[in-house]
């Protein structure tokens, strides 16, 4: 069955607070608040959106000034431009897009990372460190290989 | 093996470089993969903070925010010093930057874990890198950590290099075209005066005559 998608084209302009409960596209320019908390916003190529934004998924191809937060994933193609914070557990920038803020991908409901196992990052100088019980890995002094000195 | 290494296409060459084969057909030019000495240490340290936060002083890259964001789990804060720089150069106010530096970053004091400053610093001249080294000073929290990479000659190349964490030993060097070059080339002396406020944590030279340097915030006694 064929299902119609929302969509404001890009002649029109819209200032204040929108919310909806189905997909969206916008191609036009809205400033103030944009909030589709079980739907997928997708910001087109020409739209310009000047606002806080919360969803299940954002899509940026145009311009976002504004915080963005996702419940699943933001993605900001290569035409796409985001100035501001985004919050979502998922996050893909693709080549040639501009971004200007702050990503936080972290679980708020997940294990802080200082209860995280340790082990995945394991530096030539911290292995040493792991066998004597140290708690931050130190340098241990290397001979010169061919590749590098550590001075 | 480590659970987070990723299986790169590469070959050995005699150099030590590891050179990367095109992936696609639409890949335009030779990217080259270099072993860092200095990344482990880095995200071990960032690793071991409670919800860290990094700041990234290069473009963004999607491959390094899934990496720090999923991998590492940090909070990352992208601050394409780069564009500012070209810009700057471009319009013929590089002599500004030491004060436009001193207001860019609008981070507080004390507030974040790691600075990701790749080789920012072959881009600036003494004093605006004398006043981007403060700024990042200053926005460290005790015990954080300041990865950069400094060069061992200038060049007349007008060229940035993007870093990809291609995993926790390797990055991947892209090309892309600058307004200025790397006309300055720190000595070591000078990189310690600097960042006076921090402690060489580790210091690496590679065959390239590149300078791997991490520093490390003291702690409070």
């Amino acid at each position: 069955m064929h299902e119609e998608l929302a969509s404001i084209g890009k002649s029109i302009v819209i200032n204040g607070e929108l919310s909806g409960s189905e997909d969206l596209t916008i191609e036009g320019r809205v400033d103030g608040k944009i909030e589709l908390r079980d739907h997928v916003l997708t910001v087109g190529s020409n739209g310009k959106i000047k606002a806080q934004v919360s969803a299940k998924a954002i899509v940026v191809l145009g311009h976002v000034q504004g915080n963005l937060t996702a419940t699943e994933k933001v993605d900001i193609k290569d035409s796409g431009s985001v100035e501001g914070d985004i919050v979502a557990p998922r996050v893909a920038i693709a080549d040639g897009s501009h971004f200007r803020g702050s990503i936080d991908m972290q679980k708020k409901d997940g294990p802080a990372a200082a209860d995280r196992p340790l082990g995945g990052f394991k530096a030539e100088s911290s292995k040493k460190a792991d066998t004597q019980k140290s708690e931050t890995p130190k340098p241990e002094p290397s001979p010169v290989n061919g590749e590098f000195i550590r001075v | 093996m480590s659970r987070l290494s990723r299986q790169i296409p590469r070959s050995d060459d005699e150099s030590g470089r590891v050179v990367v084969e095109p992936r696609t057909v639409a890949a335009v030019s030779t990217e080259t993969v270099y072993a860092s000495k200095t990344l482990a240490n880095f995200l071990s340290l960032v690793f071991a903070r409670p919800a860290p936060s990094v700041v990234d002083l290069g473009p963004v890259i999607g491959s390094n925010i899934t990496f720090l964001g999923e991998r590492v789990g940090c909070k990352i804060h992208i601050e394409d010093l780069y564009a500012d720089i070209d810009r700057h150069v471009r319009q013929g106010e590089a002599d500004q930057l030491p004060e436009f530096l001193s207001g860019r970053l609008a981070l507080p004091d004390a507030s974040v874990d790691a600075v990701l400053g790749w080789d920012v610093f072959d881009y600036l001249a003494p004093a605006a890198a004398g006043v981007l080294a403060a700024e990042l000073v200053r926005i460290l929290r005790p015990g954080g950590v300041l990865l950069g990479f400094f060069g061992a000659r200038a060049s007349d190349d007008p060229r940035y290099t993007k870093y990809f964490i291609e995993d926790e030993t390797h990055l991947r060097y892209r090309f892309y075209p600058s307004s200025c070059v790397r006309r300055w080339v720190l000595q070591n002396r000078d990189i310690n005066i600097m960042f006076a406020g921090l402690e060489l944590f580790d210091s690496v030279l590679l065959k390239s005559g590149v300078r791997e340097i991490l520093f490390r915030k003291r702690e409070l006694s």
